[in-house]
């Protein structure tokens, strides 16, 4: 067993791809490796902007033996009957490379054919391994590669060094003009030139004191430290921001963190801008004080050691500073005019070429959040009108359309700006919520009513000119809109019927004559909505059966929905659940092809029928009434109570008698039973 | 360092190199790509090692000479070496050692930076490259150009030499560059910002520039029938320009928007073919070796 290393030296590699491209090299290398029969303890990969390394602990030396069996012909095609081989028969000997009298015969399924059975001696690891590096290298995928010079190979960016090592013993590949050697290089500015490496572990000493620190991990809890140390010293706390501490950790190899001020006059623009241009532009970490304000100052993470810090810092301040002053004046220019006057201009915004411009959406959202506020019984028609005519204006702000992600925040500081009412301009934020899978959901009235307005807007105007997601391409990221739905739903407990509110929203559509109808639409988005439920109850822990049976009915109402499989599951493991189950069974799997549940009383003549009839007739009121009431657990219960009846029932009398009217009133009442059991769900989908 | 001496010393540096050094085009223009220095020889198998200044004009850019760091004339420095060379990181960071900043002394980073240009149907991949958190240059390999693959790929480095003056001699502003000693930036074109920004934002008669895009694409497409390559290109770049122009007046809504795009971009395609077949019926003089020069002249790769 020896070690393998491979450093594939690359020009630097987007931080974004990087934790991709780790992943995929280990999966590629380890099937790769197993492909060819190769054991191995361990496969470890790190990376840095300027270097992917895989590193193979315990690698065999070589191949294991392979037995291989080759069916040939059946033995009745490859032997004639005098025993002699066929044609068929020595041609599949000569292409096994094998003489006839070394093939055996076997029988597959009672039929006999004739075999080559081989031994494939292992190859060497040392003789293996250039090939399969190099097959590992080209097949890398990223989210976009790129050729170079005169040559076709794609890669992130090009490559310009491969070291590969087995053991101590170094490997020849070639990757265009690029031949591997024992060779590799430190920190772009900090080393110099080619370092010769001798073995596997002197390669990870050299590139410590050549300024990598190659551990990704390693090198991320690093600069974490170091970024708080850097806060603390300012008397703060840095922003907790996973995505960013990951992407600093590949922008750099050797990490220096520093603490940057910039004036506080700036801290009169939001604190959400600030932080953004920090973040996105230039990926500095925001701090905070112990209460939570924001802080005039930044952490930034240099590329080296400390040496000329203080001239790095001047620098990094002062491309702060020029940020900071367009946002200021951004923010200046935006506050200068009411956000009514802002929205004018939404009617020269394409929102899509088919659904119109953003002035028409606004006028849907209008008509649409009044709609649903009054059905919800939330906020009011005034106030909802003027939400949704204001939501979407900062999307004509310079600073939204400098930081688009900065959509809603800004317009809710320009309406608090503009002496907007509260719940109005917390509205115009709310109205994007949730924007992805933990996010908050909204809390106002006017703002529950028009992010369920804009959701729904955008998932039926889609639909309703045939725009759905499928497989992975879901540009207009229609599921975040439905499963907002479901979140906002459920997680504010609101009673709505989808299936109204959907026709409702493909109404404010007629203008532009879509091609699907509304009742196809509206049947379309419906389901769709209910399948990301189904994903949101799978998660919540409910079993896919109970919910399968819930989505049998025809449903329309989430939170309904909720309330039945929440029900169901629960009863599950009630001690009411085994009476339920017989009278259920019992009454369904007669009943199952019968078509009508009417009773002709008349014809009833076993008193144990008669009974049944009697005990259900009386418990049907009720029972509805509980149904109506969405008192699930209640209804599920009373039925249970019929479990003596039924299996009096079934003692006493057979339902499959020749008196045809009698066996239509005996199926007739199973019938009705199992279908009051199946208003809740479809029990018949329940698994145990 | 003044202004000056910068662009003197990238002159310098880069003619060592072995680029040629060529002057700006006198076609106004958006960027230094779009210098038929560029845009053109980036096509084909020919090798190709250029470096020059070149005007740029962003009309929306405009600020009326009020903001340190907008403008909507300024320059580049633009580099391209084709194929790209293994070592062309090197040789970048040596020409900023020409400038005196020493990468040890600072922060110097390659960030990703994926750089298209929809008007000429062109993209590539490479890094903005930042200078203590300060961009300072665009460093791109292009992959496709006028919408035909580039083969070889070259190197495209394009210096904001602005940002870099402003760095080497500490301004704020962009007008206090010092041109010369006791000529600044502002001295030479603080007043044609002024003028500039009240042309494009409120004087550009939108009628008659509509009409001039429409000559001018007319005009491109006629030349291009002639085979007359770069005088047909110039008809695309006053397209572009004009567009520009009528952006930045407002003139132009979201959807006409994208059809203009891909107007210009068929333009620029049409011309890209059409210098192609050029260089070929040329055959490729430039491709010295003999046999990459019959391999391309046989249909190969192109």
């Amino acid at each position: 067993m020896q070690d393998l290393l491979l450093e594939i030296g690359v020009e630097e590699i987007p931080s974004a791809y990087m934790p991709g491209a780790l992943q995929a090299l280990a999966d590629l290398a380890g099937q790769k490796i197993n492909e060819a029969r190769l054991p191995y303890s361990k496969i470890t990969v790190y990376g840095t902007p300027r270097r992917l390394v895989l590193f193979v602990q315990g690698l065999a030396e070589a191949q294991e033996d392979a037995a291989i069996e080759n069916r040939g012909p059946k033995k009745s095609i490859a032997i004639d009957p005098q025993g002699q081989p066929t044609k068929a028969g020595l041609g599949f000997a000569r292409g096994q490379g094998m003489d006839f009298s070394e093939l055996v015969i076997q029988g597959v399924e009672g039929i006999e054919y004739l075999f080559a059975l081989k031994r494939d001696k292992g190859k060497e690891s040392r003789k293996l391994l250039p090939d399969l590096l190099q097959s590992l290298i080209q097949a890398l995928p990223f989210p976009k590669s790129m050729r170079w010079a005169y040559f076709n190979t794609r890669f992130a960016r090009p490559i310009r060094w491969l070291l590969a090592l087995y053991g101590d013993q170094p490997l020849d590949l070639q990757i265009e003009n690029i031949k591997s050697s024992p060779v590799t290089y430190g920190h772009r500015f900090l080393s110099n030139g080619p370092q010769p490496v001798k073995d596997i572990q002197h390669y990870f000493a050299l590139l410590e004191e050549h300024f990598v620190i190659l551990d990704q991990d390693r090198r991320q809890a690093l600069i974490w430290d170091q970024v708080r140390q850097a806060a603390a010293a300012a008397g703060g706390e840095p922003m907790e921001n996973p995505d960013l501490l990951e992407e600093v950790a590949f922008l750099v190899e050797y990490p220096t963190a520093f603490y940057g001020a910039f004036s506080s006059s700036y801290l009169t623009v939001p604190p959400e801008v600030l932080t953004t241009s920090m973040i996105e532009h230039q990926r500095y970490f925001p701090v905070f004080s112990p209460e939570g304000h924001l802080l005039p100052g930044f952490i930034a993470v240099r590329n080296g050691t400390d040496y000329n810090l203080d001239e790095v810092r001047a620098g990094n301040q002062r491309v702060l500073k020029a940020r900071l002053e367009d946002a200021l004046f951004f923010w200046n220019e935006d506050t200068k005019e009411p956000l009514e006057q802002m929205a004018g201009g939404l009617k020269n915004v394409l929102f899509h070429e088919r659904l119109g411009s953003l002035q028409d959406k606004v006028e849907r959202l209008k008509k649409l959040a009044v709609f649903l506020g009054a059905t919800m019984g939330m906020s009011d028609k005034n106030r909802l009108e003027r939400a949704a005519g204001l939501c979407k204006a900062d999307l004509l702000s310079a600073m939204v359309y400098e930081f688009p992600e900065l959509q809603g925040i800004m317009g809710r500081y320009y309406a608090l700006q503009h002496g907007e009412e509260t719940e109005l301009a917390e509205a115009i934020l709310e109205h994007y919520l949730p924007r992805f899978a933990a996010d908050e959901l909204p809390a106002t009235g006017t703002g529950i009513s028009l992010s369920l307005a804009e959701k729904l807007d955008n998932l039926v105007g889609c639909f309703a000119i045939g725009i759905k997601p499928s497989g992975s391409q879901d540009p207009y990221a229609l599921r975040r809109q439905a499963l907002g739905i479901v979140n906002i739903i459920l997680g504010r407990s609101l009673d709505l019927d989808l299936k109204e509110c959907i026709a409702a929203a493909y109404d404010n559509f007629s203008a532009i004559q879509p091609e699907n109808s509304r009742e196809d639409t509206t049947r379309e988005v419906l389901d769709f909505i209910l399948q990301r439920l189904r994903g949101v109850l799978l998660d919540r822990g409910f079993s896919y059966d109970v919910i399968d049976a819930v989505l049998q009915r025809a449903l329309r109402d989430v939170r309904d929905v909720y309330v039945r499989v929440k029900t169901v599951q629960d009863f599950k493991q009630s001690t009411r659940l085994q009476d339920f189950m017989v009278v259920y069974n019992r009454a369904h799997n007669l009943s199952r092809k019968w078509e009508s549940p009417l009773i002709d009383e008349t014809v009833l003549e076993d008193p144990s029928e008669i009974e049944l009839n009697r005990t259900f007739q009386s418990l049907k009121k009720d029972v509805t009434d509980s149904l109506d009431k969405a008192l699930y657990s209640q209804a599920l219960e009373k039925l249970s109570t019929l479990r003596p009846a039924v299996d009096l029932f079934f003692n006493s009398v057979m339902v499959m008698v020749e008196n045809q009217e009698l066996k239509a009133a005996r199926l007739g009442l199973l019938k009705s039973i199992a279908e009051l059991c199946n208003q809740v769900a479809d029990f018949g989908k329940l698994v145990f | 360092m003044n202004f000056q001496d910068l662009i003197l010393g990238l002159q310098k540096y880069w003619g060592q190199q072995g680029c040629i050094i060529q002057q700006p085009y006198d076609v106004e223009k958006g960027a230094g790509t779009m210098n038929p220095a560029t845009f053109l020889r980036a096509l084909g198998p020919e090798p190709w090692k250029v470096a020059y200044v070149e005007p740029s004009r962003r009309p929306t850019d405009g600020r009326y000479g009020e903001n340190p760091n907008r403008l909507q004339h300024y320059y580049q420095y633009q580099v391209i070496l084709k194929p790209s060379p293994d070592n062309v990181i090197d040789l970048y960071l040596n020409s900023l050692k020409e400038l005196g900043i020493d990468p040890q002394k600072h922060d110097i980073r390659f960030v990703e930076d994926n750089w298209e240009s929809p008007t000429l149907g062109a993209w590539g991949l490479g890094w903005e490259v930042w200078l203590d958190g300060m961009e300072i240059t665009q460093f791109t390999y292009f992959q496709q150009c006028g919408g035909f693959d580039c083969y070889p790929v070259c190197a495209e480095i394009t210096y904001g030499i602005e940002r870099i003056a402003m760095y080497i001699q500490n301004k704020e502003s962009v007008y206090d560059i010092q041109w010369v000693d006791g000529i600044s930036y502002a001295d030479v074109h603080h007043q044609t910002e002024v003028d500039y920004s009240h042309y494009n934002f409120e004087a550009a008669d939108v009628a008659a520039l509509t009409t001039m895009f429409t000559i001018c694409e007319k005009e491109a497409i006629n030349v291009a029938s002639l085979h007359l390559v770069q005088p047909a290109y110039d008809y695309v770049l006053k397209c572009s320009h004009l567009f520009n122009l009528l952006d930045a007046r407002g003139a132009i809504s979201v959807t006409e928007r994208t059809g203009y795009i891909g107007r210009v971009r068929n333009l620029a395609r049409l011309v890209a073919g059409e210098y192609l077949a050029q260089r070929k019926n040329l055959g490729y003089p430039l491709l010295k070796d003999e046999g990459l020069r019959q391999q391309f002249l046989n249909g190969e790769g192109v």
